[in-house]
């Protein structure tokens, strides 16, 4: 009999939706469906089935082509990689869960390793700007019970966190929010018309850019000070209008995404959208969240951050010191300068997610990627190690995009053999211990 | 002589784009979420492409064939969009202004038709880049 599995946490985006349900065949092998799921994380689940999956590590050949090996021989040819090289660059962990992400960083201290997730091509300008001027924030929970104003500014969840918008920002009742939608009044700020944006009570559609100045504006007009007769395409007499309406919120909550953080600005336009926040809360009481994308890259920030003090980029290779700097330790910086000697990737895709250039420079470089499926990354690398789904068929702690931690459950076995990636990194973590005694590779 | 047109270009997830990642980055649903080019109507005229036409589109890092289709999320004229993933980021610019962040959205790409051209592969995009691939 196919059994169900309640309550599981999807493994896709930030959200970490935490009400799917799975059902399971009878041998614990195969999931036969999923409920509540959005389409993402359905097929995030559904590809568990799939045939061609890899089950072994696969070693690239002089011909380009790939050929089996051992999971003894994938992790002696790791080893000795991060022995050898004196600057590796670890990236991703985005979709592994922190106690993996733990033992990464204690292999990290031992051979002087960077350590750096996907923030650094998502949000780490929020990063910056967070650890600048601070962040006024709150949890989900309260948004759904609170929020009476919600802003979208250069984010699209019906696309990218398809069900924050019916779990948490615009649809539920909640304690005070009792009229759900009708009690909210929903703003998207974005340069094209989004899926969003047709979900909105008000679309302001921007100049592609002009983020930092229509923020200011708002920070103007807030103050009651003059303005001219547009700013980045919006008229004045609108943002005097949203000004008064946001002051009238009894709790709102500005939303943003990479429309802020990949355009013109990076960190300065988070920074003045925290210090509208902040402004609003003279007022009333406002709050405003990253919408984090890559499912446990907030955990990423956190393990980082209660480790060494910083959330990404944070350079071992001096051992005894952390060092965070951006634009010398980030990932796409050292790929650009051809700065490290090695790389290591677990847990994404940079092949797919990172400008040319840097994989270029990558893809010159010992490469280890450890994946549960083929992709740009493992087949431009020299060893790919396939390992089982976190969050699928293998548990552990992950945190929300408010930075709510959540543990995560197993719902079938992993294919016969394949390590998960807790088993895989403490056995590389031995073969380097071994390594180092020895007195290197 | 062919017609050339220049865009200011942004790169986006899209929900197909997110479905077709998690089917398997060489599923023929990455494939089709990923290599097309969202453009205005009025840019389209103004190229003289007809809809689901191929087109190169080239930055300052390189260039990259893409198929143009009919935006359906609004866009400006002068605004295109390419879903994230391999096929885009042959033409995303890698500098990041000492961020960390490159300029994934708003660089200017030149667009011209390639209709004869074929799209290539989640794999060989990638693998040619890095001239892993044996002629």
């Amino acid at each position: 009999m196919p059994k169900e599995v309640t309550d599981v946490i999807c493994p896709f985006c930030g959200t970490l939706c935490d009400d799917l349900i799975v059902t399971v065949s009878d041998d614990n092998k195969t999931i036969l469906g999923v409920k509540n799921a959005c389409a993402i994380g359905a097929e995030k689940f559904n590809h568990q089935r799939m045939p061609g999956r890899v089950k072994r590590p696969r070693m690239r050949q002089a011909d380009g082509s790939y050929k089996e090996i051992t999971y003894d021989e994938a992790i002696d040819w790791t080893a000795k990689m991060l022995v050898k090289s004196r600057k590796t660059l670890m990236y991703g962990w985005a979709s592994t869960s922190c106690q993996a992400m733990s033992i990464g960083h204690d292999i990290a201290e031992k051979v002087g390793a960077i350590v750096d997730n996907c923030a650094t091509v998502c949000h780490g300008s929020s990063l910056i700007a967070i650890e600048d001027v601070g962040v006024p924030s709150c949890t989900l929970g309260e948004v759904k019970n609170r929020a009476d104003r919600v802003i979208f500014w250069g984010c699209n969840p019906a696309h990218a966190h398809p069900r924050h918008m019916s779990r948490y920002s615009i649809f539920p009742r909640g304690f005070f929010t009792v009229k759900g939608h009708k009690g909210r009044k929903i703003y998207c700020v974005d340069c094209r018309y989004t899926d969003t944006a047709k979900c909105a009570d008000e679309f302001i559609q921007i100049q592609q850019g002009f983020d930092y100045e229509l923020l200011d504006a708002l920070r103007t007009a807030a103050r009651g000070e003059a303005l001219p007769d547009t700013v980045g395409g919006v008229p004045k007499e609108k943002i005097y209008e949203i000004a008064e309406d946001l002051k009238n919120a009894r709790f709102g909550v500005i939303f943003f995404g990479m429309g802020l953080t990949h355009t013109m600005g990076r960190n300065h336009n988070i920074d003045i959208a925290i210090n509208l926040t902040r402004d609003l809360n003279d007022y009333t009481k406002f709050a405003i969240m990253a919408m984090r994308g890559h499912w446990n890259v907030t955990g990423s920030g956190q393990v980082l951050g209660w480790q060494y003090g910083f959330p990404y980029a944070v350079d071992l290779s001096r051992r005894d010191q952390a060092r965070h700097q951006t634009g010398e330790t980030t990932s796409v910086d050292l790929l650009n300068r051809n700065e490290v000697e090695a790389c290591f990737y677990i847990a994404t895709d940079p092949g797919a997610h990172f400008p040319v250039n840097a994989m270029i420079s990558s893809s010159r470089k010992p490469t280890v990627t450890v994946d549960p499926h083929i992709n740009c990354t493992t087949e431009i690398s020299d060893i790919h190690i396939p390992v089982a789904l976190v969050g699928v068929e293998v548990g552990g702690c992950a945190y929300r995009m408010d930075n709510v931690p959540i543990e995560t459950r197993k719902v079938v076995d992993p294919p016969e053999g394949v390590l998960t990636d807790e088993e895989l990194l403490t056995k590389i973590n031995q073969r380097v211990d071994e390594l180092l005694a020895q007195g290197g590779a | 002589m062919t017609n050339k047109i220049t865009l200011n270009m942004i790169t986006c997830r899209t929900i197909q784009q997110g479905v077709g990642m998690e089917a398997g980055k060489t599923s023929q649903k990455y494939f089709d979420a990923c290599t097309i080019m969202h453009m205005h109507p009025d840019d389209m005229k103004k190229l003289g492409v007809w809809k689901n036409t191929n087109v190169r589109v080239t930055s300052s890092v390189g260039s990259v064939i893409v198929k143009a289709v009919e935006t359906r999320e609004d866009l400006v004229p002068g605004l295109a969009h390419i879903p994230m993933g391999p096929w885009a980021n042959r033409i995303v610019p890698g500098y990041t202004f000492s961020t960390g962040e490159p300029c994934f959205k708003g660089f200017p790409v030149d667009v011209e038709i390639a209709a004869n051209e074929r799209i290539m592969g989640a794999i060989e995009v990638i693998q040619d880049a890095c001239g892993l691939i044996r002629k």
